[in-house]
């Protein structure tokens, strides 16, 4: 068992120092969300209301409302450079060390997902202290009551990436498949607005793919987190996607079966 | 004697591509065996199947005795690895891409320090251990991937065409160094190669030709074999005498 930890500490560290030496990507992780939160919020403040729904109780600023998708955010382009981070390795040989080691494959992918899920974690909470320095109004309870499901949220979004990363094989394709992946997940959730705000605009088709969204669902259980409250839909469906986008692609990365089994020598 | 690795009857087809056709063959423990092979012979392959990488079609790979398709993880134990492609992490130090391996392998960290500082001593590259490897010779690189492989104390090393990209001074250090270590340590190596200067004094040179085993035996059995009088052109006449027949 001690060996498993071991394993899992060392990609953690690993990640996490990898993270820290790229300035520019710890800086625009927290400068990215902070835009959309100082420049469009700011912009949208006195042109949305935004009326009462669970979980606010009252009439609440465009800010509030817009703070749990930014979350969201955060953890869907963690999740992403998970999944790049993965391409990179996979590009300078290291996957192969990483799958060569004495541990079952999926635990291995796992602890990938573990490291990811970590680094999206610390980064959503570092973002939140910039959202309440920046003046949005966030309960202080929202630092302790919302890490449960920023990591629920984390695990699924980096699964979806090291998905991702089972059928991309190159850096150079990366970027246009991340843009495939984030925006339209970003704008078609209820990160921006609120489905029945879509709605009434009679855009229903937005709102019919927000609902199957999988990224929906990810921010409406952070924003009812951070008012101490379970939304158990959004936790079950972020928690099913997570749990079958990982199997799916444990199974990609399985010699026998996956893709990387079936290439000859790449 | 101690059978380190086990090949038997060994298949692997990309779709009708034929990569290794029933190959069986043992390395004994403690012993250096020469993978020699063109470029194309299936030696990356039959390494990518002695790593748990890919799966055979049919035939069994047993190290130390465990069926890796039975028990990756107990096989993979036993193996160090250096792959054709530098696998190195660019922007960790040595040390540090020493340390991750120790901990992939299970070593606590005390440990894995230990044995990456007493690694990178014995490769004279305790001086750049602190350096990020990308800004490492290519040389230099090599013997950080060598050290990689020996600090988790395998049993058997694979080694998949371990001078690729290396100078001839380089190169020379390198085989020196492998050959030193199964002498002095009863290491049991596996090198992969198509230079065939580099596994002369290897204990048996398996010659490896479009999926199949053409040749086997000591430097001087392959020579009394092919009536060649180098093993360069014990290797040719082994290889063309495979191509003649394929073209007739």
């Amino acid at each position: 068992m001690i060996r498993w930890l071991i394993a899992l500490d060392s990609v953690v560290r690993r990640d996490t120092l990898r993270f820290f030496k790229q300035t520019s990507r710890l800086v625009s992780a927290i400068v990215r969300p902070a835009l959309w939160l100082l420049v469009f919020a700011a912009g949208f403040q006195n042109v949305l209301g935004v009326s009462i729904t669970p979980p606010y109780e009252t009439y609440i600023p465009y800010d509030v409302y817009m703070a749990p998708g930014l979350l969201g955010m955060v953890l869907l382009f963690q999740g992403m450079q998970s999944s790049l981070s993965l391409v990179f390795d996979r590009e300078v040989g290291l996957l192969r060390l990483l799958l060569t080691s004495p541990f079952p494959r999926a635990y291995l992918l796992f602890v990938k997902l573990i490291a990811g899920t970590i680094l999206g974690v610390l980064q959503a909470i570092v973002f939140l202290g910039v959202a309440r320095l920046a003046g949005v109004d966030i309960p202080n309870s929202a630092f302790m009551t919302v890490i449960p499901a920023l990591v629920i949220g984390g695990f699924t979004l980096a699964s979806l990436g090291l998905l991702l990363s089972v059928y991309v094989k190159r850096l150079e394709n990366y970027a246009g498949a991340m843009n495939f992946v984030i925006f339209p997940s970003f704008f078609f959730s209820t990160a921006l607005y609120p489905l029945w705000k879509i709605a009434e605009s009679g855009a229903l088709w937005i709102v019919y793919i927000a609902q199957l969204n999988p990224f929906t669902s990810v921010v409406e259980m952070i924003r009812f987190a951070m008012y101490g409250q379970i939304d158990l839909r959004s936790v079950l469906i972020t928690f099913f996607v997570g749990t079958v986008a990982f199997m799916i692609a444990a199974r990609g990365y399985d010699p026998q079966r996956g893709v990387l089994g079936r290439k000859s020598q790449e | 004697m101690t059978v380190a690795l086990s090949i038997d009857r060994l298949v692997k087809r990309y779709g009708k591509l034929t990569a290794l056709n029933e190959i069986s063959f043992s390395v004994e423990a403690g012993q250096v065996t020469a993978l020699l092979g063109p470029n194309g012979a299936g030696k990356t392959t039959l390494f990518q199947i002695l790593t748990g990488l890919f799966v055979a079609d049919s035939g069994q790979v047993s190290i130390l005795g465990i069926d890796i398709a039975k028990d990756p993880v107990a096989a993979l134990k036993q193996l160090g690895i250096v792959f054709q492609q530098s696998a190195l992490d660019p922007d960790l130090t040595a040390h540090q891409n020493l340390i991750f391996h120790g901990g992939l392998h299970g070593l606590a960290r005390k440990d894995a320090t230990a044995r990456a500082d007493k690694w990178l001593q014995t490769f004279g590259l305790s001086d750049v251990s602190k350096k990020p490897c990308r800004q490492l010779s290519g040389g230099m690189k090599r013997r950080v991937e060598l050290a990689r492989a020996l600090m988790t104390d395998p049993a058997l090393l694979l080694l998949d065409e371990p001078t690729q990209g290396l100078d001839p001074k380089s190169r020379k250090e390198l085989v020196e160094t492998v050959f030193a270590l199964a002498r002095d340590r009863g290491l049991s190596v596996v090198w992969a190669t198509h230079l065939v200067g580099e596994v002369v004094n290897a204990d048996t040179i398996i010659v490896l030709d479009h999926g199949h085993i053409v040749g086997k035996g000591t430097s001087p059995e392959l020579l009394i074999q092919t009536k060649a009088n180098s093993l360069e052109d014990a290797f040719l006449a082994l290889t063309e005498q495979r191509h003649e027949g394929h073209a007739a």
